[in-house]
C-alpha cells in the first residue's frame, strides 16, 4: 500500500504531516510508540527542509510517499532544491548545544534513533530522503 | 494545536502544556518560559499530561534555558509525560539533564 501528501513549505503544514502520517500508520501494525517514532523521524527531516533549504517559502512544496511492503515501512521525502544530506550531518554533543544554546540538532539525532536505515539521493536538482523501519522488528 | 497555561502556586510556577509542540509554535514555548524568567522564581514544574507531541524545536528550547535555569538557581520538573511522548526525552538522554516524573506528587517531592 501507498499513499503521498503535497505539503507546501511553510510550518503550519506539520499538522497536516503527522495527520497524514498518523492515518497510514494506523493501517500498519505498529504500536503507539513505534508509530510515533516514525511520525517523529519524518516531521524532523520534513521540517528541517522547510525552515533550511526552502526559507519557508510557500510557493515551494515537498511530496512525501509512505509505502509499506511486507513488513518494511519506506517513508519517501522528495523536494528540489538545496539539498540537504542528512548522512553527512555530524551530531552535536549534547552539552556543547546546552552551553551555546544551540537550539537545532537533535532532530536530526532522534531521525537516526528511531529508524532503521536512512538513504539520501540527490541528482543536483530533485533530492530524495528515504527513512525505513521493519514493523514488528521488536 | 499548543495551548499553554502558566499558574502560580505558592513559590512553584505551574507550566501546563496542551496539544502538540512543533516547528511552527515551539517560539510560544520560549515566550512562556522567558515570562517566568521575569518573574521571582524558583521552582518551575511542567505539566505534561496533556502533551500529545514535541518535536525537536520544543525540546531545543527547554535545552537552551538548563543553563540558565542552573545559573539563576531554578529548578525544573517534568510531570505526567505520555510514554510516546517520555521515549523522545529518554532515547537523546535528556531525561538525565531534566528530572521527568509520573505525577506532580513525586515531582514536588523532589522540589528543595
Amino acid at each position: 500500500m501507498s499513499q503521498s501528501l503535497k505539503l507546501y513549505c511553510d510550518t503550519g503544514q506539520l499538522t497536516l504531516l503527522r495527520q497524514f502520517l498518523e492515518d497510514f500508520l494506523m493501517t500498519t501494525s505498529m504500536d503507539e510508540l513505534e508509530r510515533h517514532q516514525v511520525l517523529l523521524s519524518v516531521e524532523e527531516v520534513t521540517a528541517n527542509l522547510i525552515i533550511h533549504s526552502h526559507a519557508c517559502n510557500s510557493s515551494e512544496f515537498i511530496q512525501v510517499n509512505a509505502n509499506l511492503e511486507d513488513d518494511l515501512l519506506k517513508i519517501e521525502i522528495h523536494d528540489q532544491g538545496a539539498g540537504f544530506n542528512i548522512l553527512d550531518y555530524e551530531e552535536p554533543e549534547i552539552d556543547q548545544l546546552i552551553t551555546t544554546k544551540r537550539k537545532g540538532g537533535l532532530g536530526i539525532m532522534l531521525v537516526r534513533k528511531f529508524m532503521d536505515k536512512i538513504e539520501f539521493e540527490t541528482n543536483g536538482r530533485k533530492n530524495t530522503c528515504r527513512l525505513f523501519k521493519l514493523v514488528n522488528s521488536k | 494545536m499548543l495551548k499553554i497555561d502558566i499558574q502560580i502556586e505558592q513559590q512553584m510556577h505551574l507550566l501546563i502544556l496542551k496539544g502538540e509542540i512543533d516547528a511552527s509554535n515551539s517560539v510560544d514555548l520560549d515566550s512562556a518560559i522567558q515570562s517566568i524568567f521575569a518573574q521571582d522564581c524558583s521552582v518551575i514544574l511542567v505539566d505534561g499530561r496533556e502533551l500529545d507531541y514535541i518535536s525537536s524545536a520544543g525540546l531545543g528550547v527547554f535545552m537552551s534555558y538548563l543553563d540558565d535555569f542552573q545559573e539563576k538557581g531554578i529548578q525544573i520538573f517534568i510531570f505526567g509525560l505520555a510514554p510516546k511522548v517520555l521515549q523522545v526525552f529518554e532515547i537523546l538522554g535528556l531525561d538525565k539533564l531534566i528530572s521527568i516524573r509520573p505525577n506532580k506528587e513525586d515531582a514536588m517531592a523532589l522540589v528543595g
